[in-house]
Parts: C-alpha cells; sequence; structure tokens
C-alpha cells in the first residue's frame, strides 16, 4: 500500500474497526468544579477496557453552573459497556461507591429516550428509610440524607444501544517523546469532542494488544507486530524510522461523535508534523468482519 | 388556529356548572350542538346558547367570559387550553389531568382540586382548599403545576400527594394541611400553623411562620435539592427561584403524623 501523506505524516489506506456498545451520560454537580471533577474522576477510574474492568467510561466535558440543573458546577461523564444488565450493575456500583461517596456532589441524567437505566431508584435505599422522592413534571429525583447534608440524584438516566466502541488511532514516531506528544495533542483536540470519551490513562494506551496468545490463558496479548524491540523478530507492521507506538481508543455515544473525535485527534497530529510528532498514522482492525463500524482514516484526514 | 369564544350575553341568574365545556368533550360537535349543551344546576334549564354568545373555533382552545357563578370550568380536562377572563366559581380544573388553564381573575373554593397533571394558572386570588380533595376523598392534587399570583385562602393544598403549588401572595391559615408529599411554596405571608398533621412533602415559605410545636428544628442547609428547584421553578417563578436558591432553615414534621415532612424558611446558616 503506497501511504496517503499530509504535512510530512503518512496516513495508512486502513480503518479502525469499531463495535456496537451500550452507553449512558450523567452530569455529576458539587459545590465547585474542584470536587465534581474528582466525583467524575473516582467514579471513572478502572475503566479502560471493557475486558477487565467491565465497563468504559471517562469525562465527556465540564458544564459551567448556568448549564447544570442544579445551579452548581458540573461535569459530564460517559460509560459504556457491551450488554445493557453489566452497564446497569456498573453504574450503580460507580454511583453507590464513588459519587454518592464525593463530598456535596448531586447526579443527574443527561441522556433522554425511552429505554431507562436506573441511577436513584437503586441508590435510594442507601437512605434507610428516610429518602424523599421529589417530582417535577415529567422528572423524578431521589434525596438521600448523608452525613454531610443530602445526596440528590435523578431516578433514572436514558440508555443508547447505539453506542460505538474502539475506534482508534496507531501513532507512531520516531522516539517514545515525539511519539508522546503527538498522542497528547491528539488527545487534547479529541476531548472536546463532545458525546466521545477516550477511555485510557490520560486517553492513551501504550500496550495495545492482538486476539490470542501463544499460552491458552490469555485471551489476548501484545500486538507484537507494532512493538519496535521486535522489528526484527515478527512479521512487523512498522518502518525502519519508527521507534515507538502509541494507541488512541475512542468510546461514543454515536457513530457520528467517534467519527469526529478521529478527525481531530487526526487534524492535530498532521499539523504538528513528523519532526516534531508523528511519522505516521494507523488505525487498528480485525480485517472488518467482526466491527460492524469501519471508520477509514482516508475520510477523516483534513 | 382560532379559539372557541364563550363570551356572556348577561350575568346568569343561577349558578351553572361549565364542566361539559372542555376540549374532549366537545371533539367534533357544530356551534348549534355546542349551544345546546345544558348547564344548568337548578329545575330552570338553561343552554349554554342561552348564556354564551359563541363564536366557532377549535374546541383545542377555548375562551370564556369569567363569572363568579361558573363552576367546574375545565373539570377532568384532559389536554388542550382553557383561557377564562375573569372570575370563576368554584373547583376550577378539578380533576384535571392535562392541558393548560389560565384564569385572569378571582377563583372560588376548591380551585385546582384533585388535579392529577397539566398546568393550571390564577392570576388573582383563590378561595380556601386550593388543589384540596372534596369532602371525603383521601387525596388532593396528585400531579401537575399549580401557580396561584394573587394570594389563598385556608388550606392550600389540603392532602396534597403529588405535584408542586406556588402562592406569589399570601396563604390563609393551615397552609399544607394533611399533606401527604408534592410541594407546596407560599411566597407571601402564611398563616398559622403551616402543614399541620402532614405526612411527607415539602412547605417552602418566605416567612417564618408561627409553628406548631411537633415540627423539629434540623438546622439551615443549602441543598442540591434547593437549587435544583430554584431552576425548574424560574420560568414560571421568578420569586419561587429567588426563595429556594437562599440558605434554608429545615423543620422536620408533622411529629403528630407520620413525621416525614418538612417546612423550609430562609435562615442563616451555622445559626441556631
Amino acid at each position: 500500500m503506497r501511504p496517503m501523506k499530509r504535512n510530512g505524516v503518512r496516513i495508512d489506506d486502513s480503518f479502525a474497526e469499531a463495535f456496537p456498545m451500550r452507553g449512558t451520560a450523567i452530569v455529576i454537580t458539587a459545590p465547585n468544579r474542584r470536587w465534581a471533577l474528582q466525583a467524575a474522576t473516582t467514579m471513572t477510574g478502572f475503566a479502560t477496557s471493557v475486558i477487565g474492568c467491565g465497563a468504559e467510561a471517562g469525562i465527556d466535558c465540564e458544564r459551567p453552573k448556568t448549564a447544570t440543573p442544579d445551579g452548581r458546577p458540573g461535569v459530564r461523564v460517559l460509560l459504556f459497556s457491551v450488554s445493557t444488565d453489566t452497564l446497569q450493575s456498573q453504574l450503580v456500583n460507580r454511583l453507590g461507591q464513588c459519587v454518592l461517596t464525593s463530598p456535596g456532589s448531586a447526579c443527574f441524567a443527561d441522556l433522554g429516550g425511552a429505554e431507562r437505566l436506573q441511577l436513584g431508584d437503586a441508590i435510594r435505599y442507601f437512605g434507610d428509610g428516610w429518602q424523599i422522592s421529589k417530582k417535577f413534571g415529567a422528572r423524578h429525583f431521589w434525596r438521600v440524607p448523608v452525613m454531610d447534608g443530602e445526596f440528590l440524584c435523578e431516578a433514572t438516566t436514558g440508555l443508547t444501544k447505539k453506542a460505538v466502541g474502539g475506534g482508534n488511532l496507531l501513532i507512531m514516531g520516531r522516539t517514545h517523546k515525539t511519539t508522546l506528544r503527538a498522542a497528547e495533542l491528539a488527545v487534547a483536540a479529541m476531548n472536546k469532542v463532545e458525546g466521545a470519551v477516550l477511555p485510557f490513562p490520560g486517553g492513551i494506551v501504550r500496550s495495545g494488544s492482538k486476539v490470542g496468545a501463544k499460552y491458552k490463558t490469555m485471551t489476548a496479548s501484545t500486538n507484537d507486530a507494532y512493538c519496535p524491540t521486535l522489528r526484527g523478530a515478527v512479521a512487523t507492521q512498522i518502518d525502519e524510522d519508527i521507534g515507538s507506538v502509541l494507541e488512541i481508543v475512542i468510546d461514543g455515544l454515536t457513530e457520528e461523535s467517534v467519527a469526529e473525535a478521529m478527525r481531530a485527534g487526526l487534524a492535530a497530529i498532521v499539523k504538528l508534523g513528523p519532526e516534531q510528532g508523528a511519522v505516521r498514522v494507523g488505525a487498528g482492525n480485525y480485517g472488518g468482519k467482526l466491527g460492524p463500524f469501519h471508520f477509514h482514516l482516508k475520510d477523516l484526514l483534513p | 388556529m382560532k379559539s372557541l369564544v364563550l363570551t356572556l350575553k348577561h350575568e346568569p341568574y343561577q349558578r351553572l356548572d361549565l364542566s361539559p365545556l372542555v376540549p374532549h368533550l366537545l371533539g367534533a360537535k357544530t356551534v348549534k350542538e355546542i349551544a345546546g349543551i345544558e348547564l344548568q344546576t337548578t329545575r330552570e334549564k338553561l343552554t349554554a346558547g342561552d348564556i354564551f354568545k359563541i363564536k366557532a373555533g377549535n374546541v383545542e382552545s377555548i375562551r370564556i367570559e369569567g363569572s363568579q357563578r361558573l363552576d367546574h370550568i375545565g373539570r377532568e380536562m384532559k389536554a388542550g387550553e382553557i383561557i377564562v377572563e375573569g372570575d370563576c366559581g368554584k373547583a376550577l380544573g378539578r380533576g384535571m389531568s392535562g392541558g393548560n388553564i389560565v384564569a385572569y381573575g378571582d377563583c372560588g373554593p376548591h380551585a385546582g382540586s384533585a388535579m392529577a397533571g397539566g398546568r393550571l394558572e390564577i392570576a388573582g386570588d383563590c378561595g380556601d382548599f386550593l388543589g384540596a380533595p372534596f369532602e371525603g376523598e383521601m387525596e388532593g392534587m396528585t400531579g401537575g403545576f399549580l401557580i396561584v399570583r394573587g394570594s389563598a385562602g385556608e388550606r392550600a393544598g389540603d392532602r396534597l400527594r403529588r405535584g408542586t403549588i406556588v402562592i406569589e401572595g399570601f396563604a390563609g391559615d393551615y397552609p399544607g394541611s394533611r399533606m401527604i408529599a408534592g410541594t407546596l411554596i407560599v411566597l407571601g405571608g402564611g398563616g398559622s400553623l403551616p402543614g399541620y398533621l402532614m405526612r411527607r412533602g415539602t412547605i417552602v415559605l418566605a416567612e417564618a411562620p408561627k409553628l406548631a410545636p411537633t415540627f423539629i428544628d434540623c438546622g439551615a442547609h443549602e441543598l442540591a435539592f434547593a437549587g435544583l428547584f430554584a431552576n425548574l421553578l424560574r420560568p414560571e417563578s421568578r420569586a419561587a427561584a429567588r426563595l429556594l436558591s437562599r440558605p434554608l432553615m429545615r423543620f422536620a414534621g408533622d411529629m403528630a403524623a407520620l413525621g416525614k415532612g418538612e417546612i423550609f424558611f430562609p435562615g442563616t446558616l451555622g445559626s441556631r
């Protein structure tokens, strides 16, 4: 394959293969921005991959106090999983352990739709009979007495079955330093896209995996074709000038939001150029037969 | 589309029952059929055509020239809109479950009685038992939004079960008596003994009330719930939003009943 080039950065004629997921969105508020972010960060911790964490989650965006239901600073959190049941149990566990416990927090639905997941409807029992139900119009809230006052929580939030998980970019640079710089700039650009999150640490994953392994107990193992130290030993996918590879994985509430995030990331990498950043960008797929969503890099170029 | 307009030919000689004149009962009726609807409450027969000059229009929007003798306007209304230009008799919007009623004058007792949904706005004052049940009924208002721009009589929100009532003016004695749940907000002064025998629910008062000793001080708080309701109510009542944005004293009660209700009024954080 002859690579396309943009601003000196080689772009593979490849595509990211993504999968359908169940997704939901909530807004967490607190007396100030710091504690809203803290609750959201705690709730989205240990949520990098459904394989080991049960859910993939991230902070979508911050909301100013003028744009939250209770007039306090807020943070929008997206949570994804493979089935409705897992998503529901992950949501309630994370809500109960990470948001309910966080000082001054409150939690609201941030996704519409007829299909609902329980929030306060499950957490209310913590109130041990002292919980208070409040309805206004079509909206239903629970107030649970806690030691710093009250935990206010909307009864349910929306569920989408049209979420997409596994959009990705493979960022390849000459050195670890330049590759990381390109990945960081891409993450910063992609975080601005609403409706999509990057679930890995700081948005970046350094240990991409392939399906299967030589060991029977391992269902996935290191992606040797992209390991620079194995370039001479395996059927490698990386060129002579590549010394390091980082991946960004994207989960979105819609197919469009994933495409939009990939587009923003690509633009940031291309703008940086090969000297300071990445020399080549690729995307991970399984030949196109496993996942129904294909994001072709050539369609997303700036 | 133009409204169906009912203009009084003269002040009615007897009290009238306007409950047949709601959008879902008028349906596809012609003006002539509407004019034939009987509204009398005595043995003397009176039809809509005898009382009103009727101008044809979409029955989903009805405009009525009001009078204190017009009872049961908008009774069990399901959808659409009724505008009353003037006063109403008793039980305006009783049992309504949807739609919007706006009364520009004053109303008699039992306005919004046992309403279950929709929106009812009274620009003037209203009589006793706002949103309350009739004698022998177990529940008052069970849903929807009820706002009175003027003042309300005694026992506003009696046996309130669900929904929100805002009274921008004064409320008579025993506001929120026997409340089962729901929210009652009074922005003017209130009468004595609010929340008498309330079980659950929330009463918010703009002025420190004369409380029964069966309400217990829980201190002053800034609760996220109050901020949320301030935002939800702002489009309907800016004064209610302002009240809910302040630190509020919480009193729990009525301990003579279940005791899971609460009365809020402005207070100072950290003080007793």
